[in-house]
């Protein structure tokens, strides 16, 4: 039997009065794929926001029910410790603009405090590069700013800061959108790769890419989660009439 | 209608450019007739000796600014400590709480005190300073100057924080950081440039302030490094100068005064040159 390694229980999330998030039942299971997809403005962005508790810092956003980590309420974790243990990659590409490609890498150790020994720091920039397969292509220019890198290599930057932290969950919210297609697939090669040590929470509009790399989907329309199940089996034959409407492209 | 209009419309055309280009230079024109003055003027009294000796009695020739050299110095850094991280402090208020009722209390007190005249400034940091303790002193100055300063780094600051974009933010919360951390290693280095640029741009605003400084620095004929007494500066030492009735005065006065514009000019060169070296690229 698979572990579960987060789970929402009756999960609702809200703009003001405005309700994203409707009664949310799902299990995710630790070291799979989990691609999430949905019309926009479904709630997917929300829904993953929610999971390291980004969500809560926009004005007027609030949630109700509950959402367990390793059978811990998230709201009982400290913000902080949580998103250490909950990673995240945005849309757009985000290194930070003032680091160099090795302080980036690091940078969850450094803005967090956490002294390491000259060795260690290497050690760990080198394994998270290796990781997300960047290694080869800035071994020798980790000096250099982030931001010179191109926008599939900060992507994967992007990534590589991510997974320093050493999280159990990593979530991307539609991470190759702003990427071209050879990019992309490079992206979608490394999170193929990455599920052997973490859970992967994937938005994506793109319905090819969720069908290629995800263990289970999830579709999710006007804040309800309509169908929850085996990638293979929702592709070919999902039981939801609105999954079937929008996986043969009759709305979007 | 017809060629004629045509032929109107194309000359009003013309002229109406012809009349902004001249705008545009006539705004340049009383820069380029300072700076040419003040250099024919002053740059006779320039020489090693006018830098670096004290001013002599009334009636003798020779003599120097070094005191109103050092006493701006002096004056202008204890400003800039004075001002600098409130400003910035409130900048990063404005920004963050930009919607609070605190945040727009302090915009709209902002902009009256950016208003207020400076001799009103002076006259405040008179009572606040000078007179609990009853003597004038280049702090009391200070304090005048980094009220001129506040309003100047604040809305630099607010301004370039409000352009960080918010996924910056998010990029460092997402890796667990708190809160302040995020602001202080995270969004404000990112913001350098303009928050330099701000700094830069309020000295250059107050190096030349005179009025703020008539009852609390005060003025003195010898060199002084002690903040709290009265000091000398360049806008004084050439109010002073110039209204006294001695040609070897207004020597020192052209002089003190081509010193004072190339200060100004190079703190807004720099501060230009600063946006371009520490912009930042996302």
């Amino acid at each position: 039997m698979e572990s579960t390694v987060l789970r929402t229980e009756d999960f609702n999330a809200f703009y003001g009065d405005h309700q994203v998030l409707k009664k949310i039942n799902i299990k995710i299971p630790r070291n799979r794929i989990i691609a999430i997809m949905g019309p926009s403005g479904c709630g997917k962005t929300t829904f993953i926001r929610c999971m390291n508790r980004i969500h809560e810092l926009t004005p007027d956003a609030h949630t109700g029910g509950k959402i367990f980590l390793d059978n811990e309420n998230i709201n009982d974790i400290s913000p902080i410790l949580l998103r250490r243990r909950v990673g995240m990659v945005f849309q757009r590409p985000n290194p930070f603009p003032t680091m160099s490609i090795y302080d980036n890498v690091i940078a969850g150790y450094k803005l967090n405090g956490i002294k390491l020994k000259r060795e260690e720091r290497d050690a760990i920039v080198e394994e998270a590069l290796k990781g997300a397969s960047l290694w080869e292509e800035v071994k020798d220019t980790l000096y250099n700013k982030g931001t010179f890198l191109s926008g599939g290599q900060q992507q994967r930057l992007c990534i590589s800061r991510a997974i320093a932290m050493k999280p159990e969950v990593l979530l991307l919210d539609e991470p190759t959108s702003a990427l071209d297609p050879i990019s992309s697939s490079k992206i979608e090669d490394l999170i193929y790769e990455l599920k052997e040590k973490y859970t992967i929470i994937i938005v994506t509009h793109n319905m090819q890419q969720a069908a290629r790399i995800s263990d289970k989907t999830a579709f999710f329309y006007l804040g309800e989660l309509k169908e929850y199940g085996d990638t293979k089996q929702m592709f070919t034959n999902p039981k939801n009439e609105k999954t079937q409407s929008y996986i043969t492209g009759r709305f979007s | 209608m017809g060629n004629n209009s045509l032929g109107f419309r194309k000359f009003k055309d013309s002229l109406f450019k012809a009349l902004v280009v001249i705008f545009a230079l006539v705004t340049t024109l009383p820069l380029i007739f300072i700076l040419f003055y003040i250099l024919k003027q002053g740059f006779s009294a320039i020489n090693w000796h006018f830098l670096v000796s004290l001013p002599k009695p009334v009636g003798e020739s020779g003599g120097g600014i070094a005191n109103a050299l050092v006493g701006t110095f002096l004056i202008v850094i204890v400003a800039s400590i004075l001002a600098i991280p409130v400003g910035i402090g409130a900048g990063i208020y404005l920004s963050e709480y930009k919607d609070s009722r605190l945040a727009d209390w302090a915009r709209s007190g902002l902009e009256v005190l950016n208003g207020t005249p400076s001799i009103v400034l002076g006259i405040m940091a008179y009572l606040l300073v000078v007179a609990p303790v009853k003597h004038f002193s280049a702090f009391s100055g200070s304090v005048a100057l980094a009220f001129m300063m506040l309003p100047v780094i604040i809305r630099t600051t607010e301004e370039t924080l409000k352009l960080m974009p918010e996924t910056l933010k998010e990029a460092a919360l997402a890796l667990g950081t708190p809160y302040y951390r995020v602001i202080l290693k995270v969004i404000l280095p990112s913001g350098a440039s303009g928050i330099i640029t701000g700094i830069m741009l309020s000295v250059a605003r107050i190096a030349g302030e005179t009025a703020p400084l008539l009852f609390t620095a005060f003025g003195n004929q010898f060199m002084n490094y002690n903040i709290f007494k009265p000091t000398d500066s360049l806008p004084l030492l050439i109010f002073n100068y110039a209204t006294s009735p001695y040609d070897n005065s207004h020597q020192l006065a052209w002089g003190a005064s081509l010193i004072l514009v190339f200060v100004i000019l190079i703190l807004n060169i720099f501060s230009k040159l600063a946006v371009k070296k520490w912009k930042v690229q996302f």
